[in-house]
């Protein structure tokens, strides 16, 4: 991501593209797109991360978080057509040298969350995965399954409580 | 700014972070997050919690020539601009000011009697957002709620039973509470509130037939 971010790096982006648009098409599709549309937003999205590459930063989400939010926004606008309104940009914004230790603990800890969310049971993950899909807000989710969401939270709130400290 | 004691609840920021939050909250979210880095640190958690998910889907293959077409809409586009780190003008962040179309001076209120003013703001209508002016030491009448309510309150200060929400502070009220803000003296209170959406006939029935903060 990196490689992309300083230097247009073309196999760097395919590599992500191999990575990165298949889920992301898997990921719409899940939430409802079709494939058609899937494919399309899934094309879309990675030219996004091409061209917002240079706003990347690597203290503040790994790059599987940086693309689930182009994809999200990009699912609202399509989908659900209503804006999304976006918090102000921190006043310093991202760092042109970004400290590479704080980028290394980011991403250990953002795979320890990954690791968190594969080792719950199968239907609370289920639970979890439907919510970010974007088809059910979690209070619907809770109220379908008959799961509160509470139960849910405590497994991998130790996982985000770390998280949420490291990007304070 | 003074410190922020209220914050937003996980059900939010994880909503908000899904992309399943109507847009009248989310503006709320948007802007209260803009005001606090607490909340932005657990929302950046519930965004991280969304890269796992995005990580472990299990891949659908693309058509054959998607990445040739990518870079064809690549070379269509232009590098997104590097947003400026935008200094704060005024009492709005950025996100309001978007809805607003300006800062306060934007704002075009209409008036609730009794000195109280209000501006809702264009939304999807999935939720009902508004901008609130109560004048110092006034209180706004009784009123329970149907759904949720978010109360951000962006300039002054008003208490109410569950305690003293000043700037940048946010009160999460559902349908069990029932409540009489009252802005305090000294300076009169600003508020965004957002409310879930009646139903779609509301807008012709006449305004002062609708529970306060309902019009």
């Amino acid at each position: 991501m990196l490689a992309l971010r300083d230097r247009q790096d073309k196999a760097a982006f395919a590599a992500l593209f191999r990575h990165f648009a298949p889920r992301v098409k898997a990921f719409l599709m899940k939430g409802g797109a079709s494939a058609a549309q899937a494919e399309d937003h899934a094309q879309e999205v990675m030219a996004t991360l091409w061209h917002k590459a240079h706003l990347y930063d690597p203290t503040r989400a790994s790059v599987a978080t940086w693309v689930f939010t182009i994809a999200r926004n990009r699912r609202i606008d399509a989908i659900r057509r209503a804006r999304r309104p976006e918090p102000e940009d921190l006043p310093w914004g991202p760092e042109p040298e970004p400290d590479q230790a704080d980028a290394l603990v980011l991403a250990q800890e953002s795979n320890r969350l990954t690791e968190a969310l594969a080792q719950l049971p199968p239907k609370q993950r289920e639970l979890v995965e439907r919510a970010y899909w974007g088809d059910l807000t979690h209070s619907e989710l809770a109220v379908e399954t008959g799961l509160p969401l509470g139960t849910i939270k405590s497994r991998i709130r130790l996982a985000l409580d770390r998280l949420r400290h490291e990007l304070r | 700014m003074t410190e922020i004691t209220h914050h937003l609840t996980d059900d939010l920021l994880m909503d908000y972070a899904t992309g399943t939050l109507p847009e009248g909250f989310a503006l709320v979210v948007a802007t209260h997050v803009s005001l606090c880095d607490d909340c932005r640190a657990r929302l950046a958690a519930y965004e991280a919690l969304g890269g796992s998910v995005l990580e472990r889907a299990e891949a659908v293959a693309l058509e054959d020539r998607a990445f040739e077409a990518t870079m064809a809409r690549i070379a269509g586009l232009s590098p997104a601009p590097r947003p400026a780190a935008r200094p704060r003008h005024g009492l709005f962040p950025a996100p309001l000011q978007d809805y607003v179309g300006g800062d306060l001076a934007a704002v075009r209120w209409r008036p609730l009697g009794l000195g109280v003013r209000q501006a809702v703001l264009p939304t999807d209508g999935s939720a009902k957002v508004r901008l609130l002016y109560i004048p110092a030491g006034a209180a706004v009448p009784d009123h329970g709620h149907r759904g949720r309510e978010l109360t951000l309150v962006l300039q002054g200060a008003f208490r109410d039973d569950e305690g003293r929400f000043g700037p940048g502070d946010v009160e999460v009220a559902d349908e069990e509470l029932e409540h009489t803000p009252v802005a305090e003296a000294g300076q009169d209170c600003i508020c965004l509130a957002a409310t879930d959406a009646l139903l779609k006939f509301r807008g012709i029935m006449p305004r002062l037939a609708q529970p306060f903060f309902r019009i």
